[in-house]
């Protein structure tokens, strides 16, 4: 499993474990959902940070970011830095 | 964990020592006990004791060495907060929005905003203030604030007013919540800018002494350095965090009265005789002091847990810190009516905490998510997770 899919799957048990109702595909807006509330963003934030190491800055706080898993695992492979071999 | 037999340290720790749960007990035995009561009547913490806070580097030590701070971890932050609770809500509080304020900055801020700001909040030569509430909403619903920032060129233009603003009275740099045409956002105030107005609010019934104002904010011009975090869908997470840091602070906050009736009780039953018994050798007196000290270890490891969770950047804490400010809060407001109780009449009587302690608490179910919203918030959790 490539780090982007393993990624999806991670983001998307988070998802599904704090709303267990729901039935959510990794391409769907969760936006649209009518759950997220900014509790909730703040505990999606916290958990994509804590999970992958790494710190979101203020730019890349933006909605579309954050609208679907995919967009979530894009962020993720955009902000994790490639550990440089010598 | 503090022993409840422990006599109380004497000496405080040199200033520049390393900030502990043993080392702020000794500074709030030393200038805060003493003198607690007399300031409450009076209705303001002193300078002086605010510069001693200073002194002790005890306004934002969870900043980094080279803002100042001393890298603490937010465990022994919520043992700071609750020795200070224990000895003055008041002081607690003022540190509770000061370090709100200075949070949300290192956690939002540009590295313009941390250069400008963060040395002199972590020295306390700036104070900070949190400013969400207002005369006609914004406590409870925070969807219904009023006051508005409207986005013009060259930066923010404020209007509106905040009411109920703890430290409003001394602070230097006001964090406020406005409403754009699209989110509420966070805009960092000065207190020197033009069209800035301070009123006192006096004779509030607990945490008399925290300096408490309403602001009024009169076309406040605001250069665009002034927004803190993002102005888009996740500003609501900067008002969520901070919330979050500031219930952590009132939780432990309302450990410490629980702990300060404990100690009073524990003292003043073990002096009166009432029909030629000391108070301490009742049964019924026996078991006030059973259930403080069963429900303050609780709520210190509610929070302690909350704490850790924080350290490790757990999005479980924010549940974690509901659950605990919840139960440390009722705690406190249920054992400061028994420390009451247990003084009789001496219990009425500013010559004892209790007093103080008591109307303190009642406090602590109403800030930071007052007790029904947060059984709500609980009970959402609840059902999220066991009703399937
Ligand atoms: C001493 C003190 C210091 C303060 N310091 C600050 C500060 O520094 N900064 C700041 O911004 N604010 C501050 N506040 C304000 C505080 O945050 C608010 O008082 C608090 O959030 C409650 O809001 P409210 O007073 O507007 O009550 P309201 O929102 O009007 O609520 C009134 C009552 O209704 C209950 N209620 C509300 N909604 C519901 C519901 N859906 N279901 C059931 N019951 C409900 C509430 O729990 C409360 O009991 C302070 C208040 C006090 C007393």
């Amino acid at each position: 499993m490539s780090e982007y899919t393993t990624a999806q799957t991670q983001i998307l048990s988070f998802i599904e474990a704090r709303f267990p109702q729901a039935s959510i595909e990794t391409g769907q807006d969760i936006f649209s959902l009518g759950y997220i509330n900014s509790l909730f963003a703040m505990e999606l934030v916290m958990f994509i940070e804590k999970t992958f190491g790494l710190t979101i800055p203020n730019d890349e706080l933006r909605i579309d970011n954050f609208r679907t898993v995919e967009a979530m695992a894009d962020l993720v492979a955009r902000r994790s830095v490639p550990v440089s071999v010598d | 964990m503090t022993s409840l037999t422990a006599a109380p340290p004497v000496q405080a720790a040199p200033a520049g020592a390393r900030i502990d749960r043993d080392s702020v007990r000794a500074f709030v035995d030393t200038h805060i006990m003493p003198v607690a009561d007399a300031y409450d009547r009076r209705g303001a913490v002193p300078e002086e004791i605010q510069e001693r806070i200073g002194e002790a580097g005890l306004w934002a030590p969870f900043y980094p060495a080279a803002l100042g701070g001393q890298d603490l971890d937010l465990v022994t932050l919520g043992q700071v907060h609750e020795e200070v609770g224990r000895g003055c809500s008041s002081v607690r509080s003022l540190l509770t929005v000061h370090t709100m304020l200075s949070w949300a900055l290192l956690r939002w801020g540009s590295p313009a905003q941390i250069e400008q700001w963060a040395p002199s909040l972590a020295t306390g030569a700036v104070r900070g203030a949190f400013c969400l509430s207002e005369p006609a909403g914004g406590g409870s619903d925070t969807a219904g604030i009023r006051t508005t920032a409207v986005q013009e060129a060259g930066g923010w233009r404020l209007n509106g007013r905040k009411k109920w603003i703890t430290g409003g009275q001394r602070a230097d740099l006001f964090l406020v919540f406005a409403r754009t045409e699209t989110s509420v956002i966070a805009l960092l105030v000065p207190r020197r800018s033009p069209g800035v107005r301070v009123i006192p609010l006096e004779d509030v019934l607990g945490t008399r002494a925290s300096l408490i104002a309403e602001l009024e904010f009169d076309d406040v011009r605001l250069g665009p350095d002034a927004l803190l975090g993002p102005s888009s869908f996740a500003s609501g997470m900067v008002l969520s965090g901070t919330l979050d840091l500031g219930r952590f602070s009132v939780a432990s906050g309302s450990v410490g009265i629980v702990q300060g009736c404990l100690e009073a009780s524990a003292f003043y039953t073990a002096q009166r005789t009432v029909g030629g018994s000391k108070l301490r050798e009742l049964q019924l007196i026996r078991a006030k002091l059973t259930d403080m000290v069963t429900d303050v270890r609780a709520a210190r490891l509610l929070c302690h847990q909350a704490g850790l969770l924080k350290d490790a950047g757990d999005p479980a804490t924010i549940m974690a810190t509901w659950v605990a400010k919840y139960f440390a809060s009722t705690a406190a407001a249920r054992h400061s009516t028994e420390a009451v109780q247990i003084h009789g009449a001496n219990g009425m009587s500013a010559d004892f905490p209790v007093a103080r302690l008591y109307r303190d608490a009642k406090v602590m179910e109403i800030i930071e998510g007052s007790n029904e919203i947060q059984r709500i918030t609980i009970a959402d959790e609840a059902y999220r997770e066991w009703a399937l």
